[in-house]
């Protein structure tokens, strides 16, 4: 759905400093403006390179990326961008060839492009494992994330878009999803493990004896059990809590985001029964592998393997497929799902009364929309994907512990939403992707790279960045609330209603509005 | 159209109607009907209850005591979404759009209870939801048309002006199909020729939609223009319904709007 842009509110008065400070910049002169910049940007680069050679490269090379995107396009743009390319081509190849890519696919004409890019995108995503060892050391966050980091990286992508349904598009700030991933977890740890030892159960498990004890289901099914068991569990949270508006339902979800790793803790002697359900602290592990069976195996020769964790022997392209390979490219799929299905739902007539109940609840049930079931269903929605993804990391960890499901995770997650852009699906992946990275990697490196290069004087100081994780987070979710609040990579109509809020002042009767369901 | 036995020529029955907040008494055991096809407007000064009493009419407030009937059906105490998917379709006095959404895409989501797709379909986009989302665009077109907003169905109704954000209101509010339209206080804020304007469209409305409107207005040469009848509201209590002309002259009308001292300045003079 097309829209036209939504206008500017006219800046009627320049008041505050930064306000003036930006009036003032556009007075100046365009020349003396790209001067400024430049030269700046110069003294920045040469500035850091003094701190690290690396570093310093960096600073040039976005600068020099950033005025040859403004060049007039045709001699100059093109000529800046093969430039820049050669420059690179013999000492970071990978790098050369990155810009490549993306400097062909902005030449490719607008609606196409749009066609294009996710398709790149995903290109570039499967091939990954491909072309991870041989690529260009960054600076400051140093090498590419591994693959592992990059199924960790995919997870909480996939329970960022989840949550964003629920919070990004029917506007229910949930504080708890972290319920949502244990439940799916939990699901997957059940049911593919030797955590029920009475009971024997198999069916299409892999990679496990046949007389095993313990519920052993194929993982493929427990995924969307995980999702559908997930989705259910969210509808019996969502029915009691869902009446409640704003505030008062962001601490009932997060008292419920705060019970469920609870109960899983305690539940090794569940209600006081002697049954052990969750193994208590102690986790459930081992979890079974996934696979696809060994007659899909033997037919597909093991294109689609038998079972991830024996299956590697093969080597394409100069690269051993490693069992984390399988789980990264299941992963990235199971995302392409999570990511379709949100955006079906974004244009359909839910979506349409999600964002209908998001903007002013009283007008949406007077057009005939039914408050509680349309949010249950957001709710349920972000519950499944929740799930999905809980039980499928549940399985590549092989393990499922009580101390997975902490708050913060819940917190964690919603930063991903925010500092992407609530609301727009290419915004959270690209924030969830950004900020799972730093959790996983990210910051270990920066500190390491901090520790390598920063002293004063004869003072070096020994960072531990990882420790700082909570208020790092933090701080970025403030700057972004404060200077840019729509996130990263806005949805339009969200940005406006963050500027200039929504209209949504109840008006409804207290003991009436929970009468509705 | 389904006639009901109980009170053919009816669309909406209100028997004894009454809301209190705590102890304030915001409408006063008010019965009122509103009979099939007509334009029926509800008048009274600020503060007698009229925007209390379609608030119960469509269910955002419960009512204390008293019985509405719409269409054969009980629907006291229902939730809003119930009642409109029946058939009483609303706008609001203070206008309540979806601001940061298109005109089409608003007179879609009123058009919310006539639709079926679901989750499932949705995710599928079966033959079924293509054919019901492009019917339902087609419709809602149609009504933008008819309200005179068709060249901005793709316009963020936050920038709008005035007057077609009530128009949309309307539209939207057309979008649930109703049987029986609210409109509360529709030309406020409006200039004369607008006014003007929409009093001809509400005609249109009745005589060629075939609706059934009551409206709240303040605005007395929309009110005596359109109306078959008028039903006057003061302090929670009806005390005077009639045809424009009769309330027009109605001693206690005039003594609600001007106050007592008017009444008898009036009779001294001869004028009532």
């Amino acid at each position: 759905m097309t829209q036209p842009d939504i206008q500017e509110e006219g800046a009627a008065e320049q008041i505050g400093f930064r306000n003036q400070l930006r009036a003032g910049w556009k007075a100046l002169p365009i020349a003396q403006r790209i001067a400024i910049s430049v030269g700046l940007e110069l003294a920045l680069a040469i500035l850091f390179f003094f701190v690290d050679h690396s570093l310093g490269y960096g600073v040039a090379a976005v600068s020099a990326l950033y005025w040859i995107h403004r060049l007039p396009p045709l001699p100059w743009k093109v000529a800046g961008q093969v430039a820049l390319i050669a420059i690179f081509a013999y000492p970071v190849p990978t790098l050369a060839a990155g810009l490549a890519i993306i400097f062909a696919v902005f030449w490719v004409p607008q609606p196409l492009r749009s066609r294009v890019l996710p398709v790149v995108a995903i290109l570039l995503a499967v091939m990954y494992p491909f072309y991870q060892p041989k690529m260009f050391v960054m600076p400051i966050f140093g090498v590419w994330p591994d693959i592992a980091t990059g199924v960790y990286m995919l997870v909480f992508v996939m329970m960022a878009v989840g949550l964003n349904i629920v919070v990004g598009y029917a506007g229910l700030l949930d504080l708890g999803y972290v319920a949502f991933y244990a439940t799916g977890a939990y699901t997957a740890a059940w049911f593919a493990s030797l955590q029920f030892p009475k009971t024997t159960f198999h069916m299409g498990a892999v990679g496990i004896t046949p007389n095993l004890p313990g519920i052993h289901v194929t993982i493929w099914l427990l995924l969307l059990l995980g999702g559908v068991i997930t989705a259910f569990f969210g509808i019996m949270i969502g029915l009691p809590t869902l009446r409640l508006r704003g505030d008062y339902l962001a601490i009932v979800t997060l008292g419920f985001g705060e019970i469920l790793p609870q109960i899983a803790r305690n539940s090794d002697n569940f209600l006081g029964t002697g049954f052990n359900l969750t193994n208590g602290p102690n986790g459930i592990t081992p979890l079974d592998s996934m696979g696809f069976g060994s007659h899909i195996g033997n037919f597909t020769h093991g294109v689609l393997p038998a079972n991830y964790l024996q299956c590697c022997n093969a080597t394409y392209l100069g690269h051993q497929i490693q069992s984390t390979d399988l789980f990264f490219w299941t992963a990235i799929a199971l995302l392409l799902v999570t990511v379709f299905c949100s955006f079906r739902l974004q244009f359909s007539r839910l979506g349409r009364a999600w964002i209908a109940i998001r903007e002013d609840e009283t007008a949406a049930a007077a057009m005939g929309i039914p408050l509680m079931r349309t949010k249950t269903w957001a709710y349920a929605s972000g519950a499944f994907f929740g799930g999905v993804a809980g039980a499928f990391y549940a399985v590549f960890k092989s393990a499922t512990f009580p101390g997975d499901f902490f708050f913060n995770i819940s917190v964690f997650i919603l930063c991903m939403v925010i500092l992407g852009g609530m609301g727009n699906i290419w915004g959270v992946i690209v924030g969830g992707a950004f900020l799972a990275y730093l959790n996983q990697e990210g910051l270990a490196n920066t500190g390491a790279w901090i520790n390598a290069n920063i002293h004063f004087g004869s003072h070096h100081p020994n960072l531990d960045v990882p420790l700082y994780a909570s208020g790092i987070y933090g701080v970025i979710i403030l700057v972004v609330v404060l200077f840019r609040p729509e996130g990263m990579i806005p949805s339009r109509r969200r940005a406006a209603e963050l500027h200039e809020g929504v209209h949504d002042d109840p008006l409804y009767d207290t003991q009436h509005a929970g009468a509705e369901a | 159209m389904t006639e009901t036995t109980e009170n053919g020529n009816y669309v909406l029955v209100a028997e004894d109607l009454r809301k209190e907040f705590g102890g304030l008494v915001a409408v006063n055991n008010v019965s009122f009907d509103v009979p099939r096809g007509k334009v029926i407007s509800l008048i009274g000064p600020n503060g007698a209850g009229k925007t209390t009493f379609f608030n119960m009419l469509t269910g955002v407030y419960k009512p204390t005591a008293g019985r509405i009937v719409f269409l054969g059906t009980d629907v006291t105490g229902k939730p809003p979404h119930a009642i409109t998917a029946l058939g009483i379709g609303r706008t609001f006095q203070n206008i309540r759009l979806f601001q940061n959404m298109t005109a089409l895409e608003n007179v879609m989501v009123g058009m919310h209870a006539r639709m079926k797709a679901n989750l499932f379909n949705s995710i599928l986009r079966t033959p079924f939801v293509n054919r019901e989302e492009k019917a339902s665009r087609a419709r809602a077109m149609e009504l933008l048309e008819f309200t005179g907003l068709a060249r901005k169905a793709q316009e963020v109704s936050r920038n709008l002006p005035y007057g077609d954000q009530r128009r949309l209101e309307v539209a939207r509010a057309l979008g649930t199909e109703p049987q029986l339209l609210l409109l509360d206080e529709p030309t406020a804020g409006m200039n004369p020729q607008e006014s003007a304007e929409f009093t001809a469209f509400v005609s249109r409305l009745r005589d060629e939609e075939k609706l059934t409107v009551l409206m709240i207005e303040h605005d007395m040469r929309v009110v005596m223009g359109v109306s078959d009848r008028v039903s006057v509201l003061d302090y929670g209590e009806k005390i005077a319904e009639g045809t424009p002309k009769e309330v027009q002259k109605h001693e206690r009308v005039i003594e609600a709007y001007l106050g007592k001292a008017a009444v008898e300045d009036m009779k001294n003079r001869g004028l009532s």
